[in-house]
Parts: C-alpha cells; structure tokens; sequence
C-alpha cells in the first residue's frame, strides 16, 4: 500500500504543475496588456507613458516570464491569487465564499446520480438480455444525450413555473438544491448506470462467483458480497471520472439557477475579461479533479487488494 | 457519447482493427439493428434540413416582426415567433448550419490532429512518444469542456476562438487511441515484412499502419460527435461562442430562456434538435460498437 501509494502521488506532481501552467498561461496568452486593462479598469482612462511603464512594473510584467511564473506560484502557494480586474476583492476570498455553493450542488448531484444508477445498474446486469435490460439502455442513452442547459430550463418551466413546487432560483434552502442537482445528475447517472451494469455482468462471470453459488449461497448473498464488492473498482474509476462531469456541469446549471458557485464566477469572469479571477477558478477546479482522482486511485488498493502489486492502476 | 464511456471503449479498440477488415458482416450487423439505424436516420435528416434551410424555411430567419412577437405556433409559423418576431422553425433550421457545420469541423480537426500526433507518438517512440503522452495525461487531468473554457478565457469570447479553443483541447483521447493502436499495428508480421523489403519508415507509417488505425478512430469519431455538439452548443449558450443576431441552437435556448413563463414554445425545437441529434449519434455509435463487436470485448 505504501509504496503504491508513493508512487501514484509521483504522478500527480507533473500533472499539478501542468493545470498551474495552463492557469498562469491563461491571463498571457490573452491579447492585450494586462497592465493596461488594469490601468483602464482602476482609472477609467489611458495611462501616459510613464504610467504604464510604472503599472508594468509593479506587475512584474518586464521580468522573464519564468520568474513571473515562480512569483505567481509562490503567491498562489500562499493564498494569494491577486484581484480582481471587476471587483477589486482578493481572488482567493471570492473563491473561499464561492466554493462552498459549488460544493453542496456538486455532492447533491452525486448522492442523487448514485442513488438511481446503482440500483438501476445491479438490476440490468440481473436481468441481462430481457426487457427491464433493453429500457434501461435507451432511458440511459436518452438521459446522456440531454444537453444539461435544456433540461435545467425545462425543469424550471415545470416544476418551478408551473408547478410552483421549487424555487426558480437562487440559493436558498434544501428545495433550491433540488433541480441544479437533477440537472446536474442526469447526464453522469446515466452513464454510471450502464458502467454498474457492464461491471456487475463481468463480476458475476468470475470462478469465485459460480464457487459461491455452488455452495450454495442464496442469489442475494452473491450479488451482494460476492459480485457488488468486486465491482467497486471499475465503478469507483467511473465515479472519479463522473466527478469532472459534474463539476463542467455545474458551470452551465449554476448559471441557469444563478447559484452562486465557482461555475457561475468562472462565467462571469470570462465575459468581463478578469484574468486573476479566471486562473484562480481554473487552479483550484483542475486541483480539485486531480485530488480526487488521486483519492480514487487510492481508495482501489483498499477495495482490491490486487491493484496493489500492479504498477498502473487500471483506469477506465 | 460521454468521454468516459469513450475512454472505456477506447481501451479495447486497437484490437478492432482486426474485426474492420472483415466490412461486410460487420455492415449486415450494423444495418440489423434497429436503433443504429434510427439513430443515423434522425441524425441523416436533421443534417438534411439543416443543408437545405435555405429552400425549406418558410421565412427569413432575421425578418423580424414586432407585432408578432412571442406568438405560439400557428399556420403562418409553425413553431411559434420569438422575442422579436422572427419565424422559430426558419431560425432553427438555418441554427441547425451552424451547429452542426462547427461539429463536424470541430470533430474533423481533433481526428485529425490525433490521428497524426497519436500515430507519431506510437511509431517514432522515445522521446517524442514520452512528451505526447505527458501532455495528452495533463490534458486528459481536467474535464474536456472545463479545458476548453479555460483556453476560450484567454482568447476572450467569440466563435472562431470558441472553436480554435475546442480544437486545441478535445484531441487528447483520439490520440491516446491512435497511439495504442499503432503500438500493436507496428509490431505486426507486416511491418516486419515492409521492413525487410526496405520499405522506409515514413511509408511504412503512412501506407501500411495508417489504414489500419483509421478504423478505430472512425468508430471513436461517432461516438464523440454527440458530446462535441453538446459542448459546442454549452459555449453559445453561455454567450461565449456564437453571437447574436446569427442562429444557434445553443443560442436560441439562452435567448429563449428569459421568456420561459411566457413563452415556453422558443425552448422546445432548439433543444429538441440538440438533443436528437445527439440521441442520434449515441445510438449509431452504439450500433457501431456493437456491429464492429460483437463479442462485446469492447464494454458497453
């Protein structure tokens, strides 16, 4: 376990650093002088000359770029993400307030997304070839080619407007979490559905599985502790990549419900051109996923002791 | 189709190859299924309209008509007027151009960037093989549209950045694919063979292994095609990609959205179209596995 683990946390170093790069390339990479936008942003007019030199400087802008970029990580390091061109807050202030919201629609659509397609799943692979089988494939197809956008709207139009059984938007409440998070759920429900059952059909195909029938156990005592627990390691591959599903989804429902998370500060941030803002948004989101696929890939050597001898851990 | 599922299927399509030069059963296969068939009817005919909205419109789809505006569906419009009066079925068949040309481009373009970095990445080995594969993992550690967003915040909105954006960023799985593809073709009889008959080494490439990996990558194509809308038409919806006044289905559905309670008619086409033609390209897609795998080694 040691060692599996010490080597799997070797290999999130250079993908840290690769989403810290591409955050610190975003605000270079974009046309324009930063200094001047800030200066045109804070005054409300062109600089002179000597103005944008000196904004240069205090932004750092005429050192090399690899100082630049060790300065901006140092910063980072220590919650310093600079402001904001629109708000003038602190970066990393705003993305504390915001990330909670983020959060509970995230783990809501998740817990919701696991709820149904878990159950759905065990029960397809049980009825494997029959009718229960072929409509789950076309529910589970249709709920994944729903655009997450459309489906929150209509979801709006009928239980908010109609129905006046949620609200419209807004955070306020267990009952506004409700339809982001049915919004944000179906697509990787969907998915998870048909992973559980292609997991759950390969399981019950394995020696020890026909040894425990054989034995005589009841059909309930082989799904549950025999095919369920082995088929926690594709799943939980599934669930780690279902997390990067919902926290993008969450960018487009957050703004439909105007619930104020990160995805919502991410939009904004982009039509307003705030740089600081949007690197910040991108670091800690591409963190998040790499922390949670690591946690992921480590929770495999506790649920099957076979991973552990294996180098590469088996990714789906 | 989802990334994940992609990554899934992925994982077994080198051994595809085999199976696709069989062609023929592997069509009767595909043709024998229903919803395959259904899925490319769906997606066939939407592309059709789309083609021909020029003719089939029955109005000008930037004709705009205040006295009508916010009308539900009847004679002269079909599908209702929207905030300003313009005709919803012209506006969502010439909607239908956009989306579904920046698609195919889009899709066409990240095809072909992996099947050439893919192909070198597996071929040439080494160093070159080492640096593709550790970008192609970074890429691959941050959600696709999030990675996208990401590039679109620097370029600022707009579609053309929209799509360079997409195209920068969604072509890591084709790579992975076509990478390990080659790296079981190259060690095939054949190669060897070319080889000791001095073939060199870029023909070997170009002539010999490529044909075979085109396969899987084109059934990895179909299956993409449904998400790379869905994203595409995310960005217009969010008012990052297409501009107004130009038609887009994702576009559509953001403009509509503000008269939801009163107008709930501007939702359904726009949405239903997306939704159906990626509907559409998940079943073929699906049948396509299926046909090309029958023993079902890729999962479902």
């Amino acid at each position: 376990m040691g060692r599996y683990a010490l080597r799997r946390l070797v290999i999130v170093v250079p993908t840290v650093i690769g989403i810290s790069m591409l955050a610190f390339a975003i605000a270079h990479a974009a046309p324009g002088d930063p200094a001047l936008e800030r200066f045109r942003r804070a005054e409300n007019r062109s600089p002179t000359p000597a103005e944008l030199a000196a904004e240069r400087r205090a932004l750092h802008l005429d050192d090399p770029l690899v100082h630049q970029y060790t300065r901006w990580v140092d910063g980072a390091l220590h919650g310093d993400l600079g402001r904001s061109l629109t708000t003038g807050r602190e970066v990393a202030g705003e993305l504390g307030d915001r990330l909670p919201a983020t959060v509970e629609l995230a783990v809501a659509a998740a817990l919701l997304a696991m709820l149904f397609a878990v159950p759905a799943g065990v029960l397809a692979a049980l009825r494997q070839n029959r009718i229960g089988d072929h409509v789950l494939r076309l529910v589970s197809l249709a709920t994944a080619s729903l655009p997450s956008f459309w489906l929150a709207l209509l979801l709006i139009d009928v239980f908010a407007v109609r129905l006046s059984w949620a609200p419209v938007g807004g955070r306020a409440g267990w009952a506004s979490v409700v339809l982001p998070a049915v919004a944000v759920a179906a697509g990787p429900a969907a998915v998870l559905a048909r992973f559980t059952r292609a997991a759950v059909l390969d399981t019950l195909g394995e020696d020890y599985v026909r040894a425990a029938r054989a034995k005589g156990l009841r059909e309930v005592g082989v799904v549950m502790r025999h095919g369920l627990r082995t088929s926690l390691v594709p799943l939980l591959t599934a669930a780690g990549t279902a997390v990067g599903h919902l926290l993008a989804g969450t960018v487009i429902v957050e703004r439909i419900f105007r619930w104020p998370g990160m995805g919502d500060l991410a939009v904004d941030a982009i039509l307003a051109r705030d740089y600081p803002t949007i690197q910040g948004v991108v670091l800690l989101t591409g963190l998040t996923f790499a922390l949670v696929n690591l946690v992921v890939d480590l929770s495999y050597s506790a649920v099957d002791p076979r991973v552990r001898l294996d180098a590469s851990p088996r990714r789906a | 189709m989802s990334r994940l599922e992609v990554a899934a299927a992925a994982q077994s399509l080198p051994a595809l190859a085999d199976d696709l030069h069989t062609g023929r059963p592997a069509w009767s296969r595909l043709l024998r299924d229903p919803t395959a068939v259904a899925g490319l009817v769906v997606v066939v005919l939407l592309a059709v309209a789309a083609l021909l909205a020029p003719w089939l419109a029955p109005h000008d789809p930037d004709s705009v008509d205040v006295v009508n505006k916010l009308t539900g569906p009847h004679r002269a419009h079909p599908l209702g007027t929207d905030e300003l009066g313009r005709d919803v079925l012209s506006r969502v068949l010439f909607a239908g151009r956009v989306s579904l040309a920046t698609t195919f481009v889009v899709a066409a373009a990240i095809s072909l960037i992996g099947l050439v970095v893919g192909a070198l990445a597996g071929f040439r080995g080494g160093l070159t093989d080492a640096t593709v594969s550790r970008l192609v993992d970074v890429m691959m550690s941050l959600p696709s549209f999030l990675l996208a967003l990401a590039v679109t915040a620097a370029l600022g909105p707009g579609l053309g950045h929209v799509l360079l954006a997409a195209t920068v960023t969604w072509w890591a799985t084709y790579a992975r694919v076509v990478r390990a593809a080659v790296l079981v073709e190259r060690e095939r009889p054949y190669v060897e063979a070319a080889r000791a008959l001095g073939t060199s080494e870029r023909r070997i490439l170009v002539r010999h292994v490529l044909p075979n990996v085109v396969g899987p990558l084109m059934v990895l194509t179909t299956l993409e095609l449904g998400g790379v809308l869905l994203g595409l038409t995310a960005f217009s919806f969010l008012g990052l990609g297409v501009q107004q006044p130009t038609p887009e289905w994702g576009a559509m559905l953001s403009d509509g959205r503000s008269y939801l309670s009163t107008a709930p008619h501007l939702l359904l086409a726009p949405g239903g179209c997306i939704f159906l033609v990626v509907l559409g390209c998940n079943l073929f897609g699906d049948g396509l596995r299926d046909a090309l795998d029958p023993r079902g080694r890729i999962r479902r």
